[in-house]
This record gives C-alpha cells, sequence and structure tokens, in this order.
C-alpha cells in the first residue's frame, strides 16, 4: 500500500508539470482560438535562454558563476526574451492570418515550432546542460520517517509553483477587467471588437502570458530533467492533457494533467510487467483516445451552448 | 417629393450630430454593397433605418462603427462624420471611446459569461473607478430589471429577450452618446419587442441618447422613430419623418403590408419601382 502510495504520489506530482505546460496551449486556445503546437518549442526556448543568460552574464558582468544576482538577472532577462518572442510571434505570424481557417494558422504554429526550436539552438548551442533552481531533488525526510513514503522536495516544489500561478491566472481571468474582455474575445471576436475591445492588445497580452508560463514551466522540466532537445517532446504530454481536462480550461488543464500523471506511473508500475515495461510512453495517448470516444469535449470543457 | 423636403428640413432645423455623406462600400473588392448613402441623424433623436433583407441596413451600421474591416469590406467613396469631425479611419476602440457604440445584429452576447460579467466588459474603455462602473451597471439594471434578476447566469443559457437587453445593456455600460442598433427586434415575440423598443425610447428620452436603428420590422420602427430612411438595394429610395412615411401609401404597401384596394399582384411591384426610382 505504501508503494502504491508512492507511485501515485509521484504520479501526481509529474502530473503537475504536464499541466505548467498544457496552460500555456489553453491561454492561447481560449483566447484566439489558436491551437498553438509551438509551445513545447517556447518552453524549450524559455529553459534555454534562461540557462544560456546563467552561462554567459558571470562573463558580460565580471562576477562569479551561481551567485543570487546572476539568478535573478538570467531570470529576467529570460522572461523579457519569452515576451519578446511571443508579441513578435503574434504579430509576425498570426496576426497577418487572422480570419484565416483554422488549419492554416495551426499549420503556421507547427512551422513556428520548428524555427523556435532552431533558433534556441542557434543561440545558444545544442548541447545539453544542466538546470539549477536550488531547490533538492530528495526524499522529504520527516515524510519518509513518518510514513515510510518517499516523495522529492523538488515535486511538492513544483506542485506549490503550479498552484500558485493557477490561483494567480484564475483570479486575473474573473477579477480583472483584462481577464474579462481576454473571455469574451475567446468567446466572441465580433462582439468584442464591436465594444471597442481591441482585438490586437489582448491577444498580444495573451501570448506574453503564455510565454511566461512557458517559462516556468521550462525551468521545472529543465531542472527535473536537463534542458535538452526531448524537452519539446515531453512538452507533447501535454496533448493528452488538454484532450482529457478540455481545451478551454484552466482547472482542466490541471486536473487532467494530475490525471495523466498519476494514471501512466501507476499504469507503468501495475500494468508494465505484463506487457514488458515501458508503456508511461504512449499511455497517455491510449487514454485520451479512449477519452475523445466517451467526452470529446474533455472534463471541464466548455459545451457549445445551443439554444434550441 | 414632400417627404423628402420634410425630412431636409428637419435635419436642418436640429444639426446633424452623425451623418454620412455618398457612402460607398464594397465588399471582397468586387460586391458594390453601399451606392452614395447619405443619411443623417439629429442629437437627441431616433432615426430608423428601414428596408428589406441584403438593402444595406447592417453595411451602413458597420460602416459607422468601423466594423467593416473585419469583414473584407472596404468604404470606397465619402465619408462619416460626428459632432462634425470626420470618423472614418478611426478603430471601433477609439469610436466607443468617443460615444459610438453598435449593438450588433443576431445579440452576440458572450455566451460563457454571465449575464453581469457580459455587462461589466462594456465598460472595458472606460478608465473611471470601481464606483463609477458600479453606478452605470446599478442604472443599467434600472433600465433593465430583467437582467438584475438574471445577473448570475450564463448568458448562453438565457432568453433571446434577455440576451437583446444583455447586448443593450453592454453597450450602455460604455457610456456612448450615439447608438447604433442593429435589428432589435429580430427573433423576438411581439411582446418582448414592444418592451425593447419602450426601453429604448426610454433611454433617449431620460439620457438623452440618439439612435440609429435598423429594422425590417417597418411597422414598428417608425412608430418609435422620429425620422426613417427607407434603404433598398444600397440606395436611400426614400426619408422622411416617421409619422409621414408611415402614412405614405408606398411604405404601407410595400413595407407595411397595407395595401388601399385590396391586396395587389406582383405585377403592380415593377410599376411601384419605377416610380421609387423616380422619387430617389
Amino acid at each position: 500500500m505504501q508503494f502504491f502510495f508512492e507511485v501515485l504520489i509521484g504520479g501526481l506530482l509529474s502530473g503537475v508539470l504536464y499541466a505548467l505546460v498544457a496552460l500555456g496551449f489553453v491561454l492561447i486556445y481560449k483566447a484566439s482560438g489558436v491551437f498553438n503546437f509551438a509551445q513545447g518549442a517556447m518552453v524549450f526556448f524559455a529553459a534555454l535562454t534562461f540557462v544560456g543568460f546563467q552561462e554567459v552574464l558571470p562573463g558580460w558582468l565580471g562576477v562569479e558563476p551561481g551567485g543570487a544576482a546572476v539568478f535573478w538577472l538570467a531570470l529576467i532577462l529570460a522572461c523579457l526574451a519569452m515576451v519578446v518572442l511571443s508579441i513578435a510571434t503574434e504579430r509576425i505570424v498570426l496576426r497577418p492570418l487572422v480570419n484565416q481557417p483554422q488549419i492554416t494558422l495551426f499549420m503556421a504554429t507547427i512551422g513556428l515550432a520548428f524555427f523556435i526550436e532552431g533558433l534556441a539552438q542557434g543561440i545558444w548551442g545544442a548541447n545539453v546542460r544542466g538546470l539549477e533552481l536550488g531547490i533538492q531533488d530528495e526524499p522529504i525526510a520527516w515524510m519518509a520517517e513518518r510514513t515510510g513514503i518517499f516523495i522529492s522536495s523538488f515535486d511538492v516544489f513544483a506542485a506549490v509553483v503550479a498552484g500558485v500561478l493557477v490561483a494567480v491566472l484564475a483570479v486575473f481571468f474573473n477579477r480583472t477587467r483584462v481577464g474579462r474582455a481576454l473571455r469574451a474575445v475567446a468567446d466572441d471576436h465580433q462582439a468584442a471588437l464591436s465594444i471597442g475591445i481591441p482585438l490586437q492588445v489582448i491577444w498580444r497580452i495573451v501570448w506574453a502570458v503564455a510565454g511566461f508560463v512557458a517559462l516556468v514551466a521550462g525551468l521545472i522540466w529543465g531542472a527535473r530533467n536537463g534542458v535538452q532537445f526531448a524537452l519539446t517532446f515531453t512538452a507533447l504530454k501535454a496533448l493528452p492533457v488538454l484532450i482529457l481536462g478540455g481545451f478551454e480550461s484552466v482547472p482542466g488543464a490541471i486536473v487532467g494533467g494530475l490525471i495523466i500523471g498519476a494514471s501512466e506511473k501507476l499504469a507503468e508500475v501495475y500494468l508494465g510487467p505484463m506487457v514488458g515495461g515501458g508503456i508511461d510512453s504512449w499511455f497517455p495517448y491510449f487514454m485520451a483516445l479512449l477519452f475523445l470516444l466517451v467526452r470529446p469535449e474533455g472534463l471541464f470543457g466548455e459545451r457549445h451552448i445551443d439554444r434550441v | 417629393m414632400s417627404a423628402t423636403a420634410t425630412a431636409a428640413t428637419a435635419s436642418a432645423a436640429s444639426p446633424a450630430y452623425l451623418a454620412l455623406n455618398n457612402i460607398e462600400v464594397i465588399y471582397d473588392h468586387v460586391i458594390l454593397v453601399l451606392k452614395g448613402v447619405s443619411l443623417q441623424v439629429p442629437k437627441g433623436h431616433i432615426v430608423a433605418l428601414l428596408g428589406a433583407n441584403g438593402a444595406g441596413k447592417t453595411t451602413t451600421l458597420k460602416t459607422i462603427s468601423n466594423l467593416l474591416r473585419a469583414e473584407r469590406g472596404e468604404v470606397t467613396k465619402g465619408s462619416v462624420e460626428f459632432e462634425g469631425r470626420r470618423i472614418d479611419q478611426l478603430t471601433p476602440n477609439e469610436l466607443v471611446r468617443r460615444g459610438v457604440i453598435q449593438v450588433m445584429e443576431g445579440r452576440h452576447c458572450f455566451a460563457h459569461l454571465t449575464v453581469e460579467e457580459n455587462l461589466l466588459t462594456g465598460a472595458y474603455t472606460r478608465t473611471g473607478s470601481r464606483a463609477e462602473i458600479r453606478d452605470s451597471l446599478e442604472k443599467v439594471y434600472e433600465f433593465f430589471p430583467r437582467l438584475k434578476q438574471r445577473r448570475t447566469s450564463q448568458a448562453g443559457y438565457t432568453s433571446g429577450g434577455e440576451q437583446q437587453m444583455t447586448a443593450i445593456g453592454r453597450a450602455l455600460m460604455a457610456r456612448p452618446s450615439m447608438i447604433l442598433l442593429d435589428e432589435p427586434s429580430m427573433g423576438l415575440a411581439p411582446q418582448i419587442v414592444e418592451e425593447i423598443f419602450e426601453i429604448v425610447r426610454n433611454l433617449n428620452q431620460r439620457e438623452g441618447v440618439s439612435i440609429l436603428l435598423a429594422e425590417q420590422n417597418t411597422m414598428v420602427a417608425l412608430r418609435y422613430a422620429d425620422f426613417g430612411y427607407i434603404l433598398e438595394n444600397g440606395r436611400v429610395v426614400m426619408e422622411g419623418e416617421a409619422r409621414e412615411l408611415a402614412s405614405n401609401e408606398d411604405v404601407k404597401e410595400f413595407y407595411l403590408g397595407l395595401a388601399k384596394e385590396g391586396r395587389k399582384s406582383f405585377r403592380d411591384v415593377k410599376h411601384y419601382r419605377r416610380r421609387k426610382r423616380w422619387l430617389a
């Protein structure tokens, strides 16, 4: 039983990471109806930029590497870079494509994904790097002593970060003028335009926020698995999360992430041995497929309101 | 002819607040939708823009509110003036800030937002304090008591009448001085239509909001409006005081469905069209 809980909790916590990436997809999809395939590339770009700045900053400033100043400066610069990248994407790629069919936009973001990956590696190089956030990835001692369950303090940290991020976003969407405008734009572009909501400003804000979310996800993923190209594939785990949770729902992204994280680990441990293991790489997609058949709008997805 | 003359004198008496001069609109670079439309809305009045489907009513309103560009429409000729200044190059956002707002045909509420959230989005362009916006919200609820009851419902699940009220209330939140109201009666029961028009008149009288109203429901529109324009195929074919239009024989026949001596055959339509072209 202890082992079961350990696997379950470990799964849930890694699910939080999936949820973080999924959040970025949800934001943009919600506000502009664009399925941004490049979100994974943005996560990779963010992590690589942060690590890159951490490497070059000491040289530029003439200070010792690994200091707090370098860390925060790199964080701020990476944040700025993400905002610039996101806004540029909106401005250069998506705005000229307004009013084009969904599939055109989708193809554009696929192209964008490869471009951003290339750009990131072009600037910072392609070698695998470690990312140090200063959080220990070790079991929490008192937890292990009392209950015998080993839970990494890093996973707990990631969960807290994700929780805070979601809470902030929820308040932003539901309580602020811009957040409301954002949801309004998601519902009906034309009507939003007619009451004076400037669509382009709103889209820019959404992309910037998605860029920021990608940075947070990139830092945590990077610290866990190292900053490398494979990050972009891990980010694709967000797809089953979205199908499960619903494309338009922030809470859906979180719950979907948790379910995917937990189920893939449990499946790997309990079902894996029966089929020779290694099922955690495809099990989430399989679940998503089943889910699509039963509830295509996802757990929390907004149903289309049709009055009959 | 006499109707035209009266309208001219009427708008001469109270200077035009909103004026369209010889507007021509082309969609997709080829389809000529408006062929030189000129009209005026005097301050504090309700002006009805009448005509059948496809006559160009919505296009006229969208020309003013500049929502055309989002639909590949383009104004190729003419000018739009509001308070004596040209507004045809302004974005919808700037227009709303100036006080010109459109309530779109088909209501277009934000389905997943609550009624109250819908109303609050209308205050997007305002910079006032929370208290001021609260005040406006209360005022909208005064005009539409029904909305207050439904404030926490998702707009998508409210009735057609309530959605129309939400759409108008949402526009009011921007504190406009000129509302372009497109087909508010669409798909609503006659009783609700009356209710909504009563509120519109109230708004006009109590708040002094000027209204340009596009309607297919000629009968109701002419009862509430001060002036009327009749559009056909992208041209103004008749204009005049609402009362006079309502009693005009041609209007009676072709827009109100009231014939003088029994029902006429379609052969007479041709004759009517000839006459009308001459009128225009």
